[in-house]
């Protein structure tokens, strides 16, 4: 049965692996060119990307993790949606920070908080606040990202070839894409910690993938007149405890922060989550053969 | 054998020291790590300062909106200057601009640090107002000479703007021309005079020197350039509040996030053990090591650590597993073809040290550009890979394979316990 399974090709089933791709990364691009056209829901931003409104409450009386969780429960019943953040602020206050809220959410909350933890007129305050990732700081992101991919571009085609590098970045687009498109899908809170998770799973996939290169490029020397569509599919296999292995290692942490963590840990944990499987994935199943495809053009020219 | 045992000893001691170090410090050299590491406002709270911007009567809408936009930025390059990279800042209300700051010790000075700004004016000896800080477009600080004599002094650099480059051939103009013998132009920093040099010319340059005198540091000069730069500002900024904040991760965020990596770790060996068996064993001890290693470096370095900073260290764990993966699996590979665990071991390391290499200075790249070129957030997340690529490459090139060879010196080889 494992002899059989092995004798399975990744490059000459590429065209699977390239519509199971496409489909895991389109709703990602259009999810994108309609965000850059103007359509405003497609992520759900939150509160440090679009702003929105904070409520500090002076409840006379010393806060701790049961309030605040008292106080998220009354604003999701009231407002039915939830707080983006509700945090003690000094030792009697807690802050509730949400998305814009309209005139009579407010009221309610600030009724049903005045009714719970009997306030007067001048316990609470209400804050409109801007976004606190500027564009300043989203620019330099994608900037200094666009940059490390452009020098990991040149280090990997100083280390093993031009194609392998582009097909190296070809499977870290996807993997990032994909991930936007589970944000999309699951409605994951878009907010500044999807930097964080963006560029763990960029490191991640790039190692995965320089992995698997590496056997490519040793077999190729071990054997150069083998054709270059068996040497990637004999790599890959030779490769596959380890991508599976490493998967698995790496899932556990994540998935364990995923049972345990509180929502907002949650939030970060399951991106990285799917992530790390899509990072498995391209890198068996795209990297390789995408390096392929970009090889045997060239054969085909020559 | 000897001299494995030898081996053995050195290696268990350091890494017991290691441990020893990260709980306890070492005296006032190294803090305990919950000591020297900060935690981020994402995960413990801090403090959260409110600045409200004086707005002169009459300012246009437009105008008021710009400054406050390039207000919270200068801010947040300040933050990040000041080493706090995990603090954020926001407009509100229109006029309110809050920082918050993670776990401070002293709220009150990260205040004047953060709010202090120079206004540097151009006065005449009459003590009119020639250029004001509007004309200023950048402030510098720099060691070099700057007179005839040659010795080269700490001082700044301010880079005017075309119109304050105009104002000032003016100034000069008009400085040079008095018959009363005043023809100085003096400099001043808010209601001091720092500079009064005489004008011999007409002037038309954008830049201009402030000496500071030849006792002046290279920190003397960079506080003033910074404070210079922050006294562009629009606006004054005055303090209006300054309170404590809980975690905004919420209040139990720390504690489970600690429990869930500390789990997830011992999952990550039980897996190794029963996958790699002794050499399983064998990478646990490295694991443990490097994470150790890993906290000593954080609490020495002083390293801010919120959840991208946690990314980040996850990320490197993962690579440090990684790299022992592939290397087991190539020595499997050596063992399948009848090769002898010393030649295996041996063999297996060779030919998975360029996997690890690439995929580690790939990461190395990434980080060292983030870093360079990111702010903020990425700033975090880029420290703590940057640092844990680099040792756990050490850890887990270094480490593991001697621990295996001491193993084998100690003749602990049956070929059972390498998965042969």
């Amino acid at each position: 049965m494992k002899e059989k399974l092995k004798n399975f090709s990744f490059t000459s089933h590429f065209k699977i692996f390239a519509l199971i791709s496409a489909l895991l990364v389109s709703v990602g691009i259009v999810g994108l060119i309609l965000t850059a056209c103007g359509v405003q829901n497609v992520f759900n931003f939150d509160i440090d990307f679009i702003g929105g409104t904070t409520m500090s409450f002076d409840l006379h009386q010393s806060v701790d993790k049961n309030t605040t969780d008292d106080v998220e429960a009354l604003f999701r019943e009231v407002t039915g949606t939830k707080p983006s953040s509700v945090i003690t602020s000094g030792e009697q206050s807690v802050t509730v920070k949400s998305l814009e809220l309209n005139d009579q959410q407010r009221l309610d909350v600030v009724d049903a908080m005045t009714e719970k933890y009997g306030l007067s007129n001048g316990d609470y305050q209400i804050d409109y606040v801007s976004a606190s990732v500027s564009g300043d700081l989203a620019r330099s992101a994608v900037i200094a990202s666009v940059l490390a991919v452009v020098l990991i571009l040149v280090y990997i085609a100083i280390r093993f070839e031009f194609k392998s590098g582009i097909a190296a970045i070809c499977a870290l687009v996807h993997d990032l894409l994909a991930m936007l498109s589970m944000y999309i899908i699951f409605r994951i809170p878009f907010n500044i910690n999807f930097i964080a998770a963006a560029l763990t799973i960029l490191g991640y996939s790039i190692n995965a993938t320089i992995v698997v290169f590496d056997r490519v490029r040793e077999n190729k020397r071990l054997d150069a007149s083998a054709p270059f569509t068996q040497i990637v599919d004999t790599s890959i296999w030779q490769t596959m405890t380890r991508s599976l292995n490493t998967t698995i290692t790496t899932l556990l942490v994540m998935v364990v922060l995923l049972i345990l963590g509180v929502s907002s840990i949650k939030n970060f944990a399951l991106p990285l989550c799917i992530g790390v499987v899509c990072g498995c994935y391209s890198s068996v199943c795209i990297s390789g053969p995408v390096w392929n495809l970009l090889a045997s053009k060239k054969h085909a020219k020559a | 054998m000897k001299k494995s045992v030898i081996t053995l000893v050195i290696v268990v001691v350091i890494i017991a020291g290691l441990i020893f170090t990260a709980f306890n410090g070492i005296g006032s050299l190294i803090q305990p790590v919950t000591d020297g590491v900060v935690l981020g406002l994402d995960l413990v709270g801090g403090s959260e300062i409110t600045y409200e911007a004086v707005i002169p009567d009459g300012t246009p809408e437009e105008e008021i909106n710009s400054g406050m936009e390039s207000a919270k930025t200068m801010l947040q390059q300040r933050l990040d200057a000041l080493g706090y990279t995990e603090a954020s800042a926001y407009l509100s209300n229109g006029n309110r601009i809050v920082v918050q700051i993670p776990a401070v010790d002293d709220p009150e000075k990260a205040v004047q640090d953060l709010g202090a700004t120079a206004v540097v004016t151009f006065v005449d000896a009459d003590g009119t107002e020639w250029l004001s800080g509007s004309d200023i477009a950048d402030a510098s600080f720099e060691y070099s000479a700057t007179d005839y004599t040659g010795i080269a002094t700490n001082h700044v650099k301010l880079t005017l703007t075309a119109e304050g480059q105009q104002k000032l051939y003016q100034a000069t103009q008009a400085v040079v021309s008095r018959t009363d013998g005043n023809n100085t132009l003096s400099i001043k920093l808010d209601d001091d005079v720092i500079s009064s040099p005489n004008v011999n010319e007409a002037l038309n340059t954008t830049e201009v020197v402030i000496t500071l005198g030849s006792n002046a540091t290279a920190e003397d000069a960079k506080y003033l350039a910074d404070i210079i730069s922050a006294g562009k500002l629009p606006f004054t900024l005055t303090t209006a509040k300054v309170q404590t904040m809980g975690a905004s991760l919420g209040e139990k965020s720390l504690s489970t996030s600690l429990m869930a990596g500390l789990i997830g770790l011992i999952l990550v060996m039980i897996f190794m053990v029963v996958v790699y068996r002794f050499m399983g064993l064998v990478s646990c001890i490295s694991l443990v090591t490097y994470t150790a290693l890993l906290a000593v470096m954080l609490s020495v370095f002083h390293i801010n650590l919120s959840l991208p900073g946690i990314a980040g260290i996850i990320l490197t764990i993962g690579m440090a597993v990684d790299a022992n993966v592939v290397i087991f699996e190539r020595i499997k590979e050596e063992l399948r073809l009848g090769k002898t665990l010393r030649y295996a071991v041996d063999s297996g390391y060779k030919r998975a040290f360029w996997a690890i290499f690439d995929s580690n200075i790939t990461t190395l790249i990434a980080a060292v550009v983030l870093l360079i070129f990111g702010s903020g957030t990425i700033l975090g997340f880029a420290r703590t890979l940057l640092l844990g690529v680099v040792l756990s490459m050490l850890v887990m090139l270094i480490l593991t394979k001697l621990l295996l060879k001491t193993a084998l010196g100690l003749k602990i080889n049956n070929r059972k316990l390498y998965c042969a």
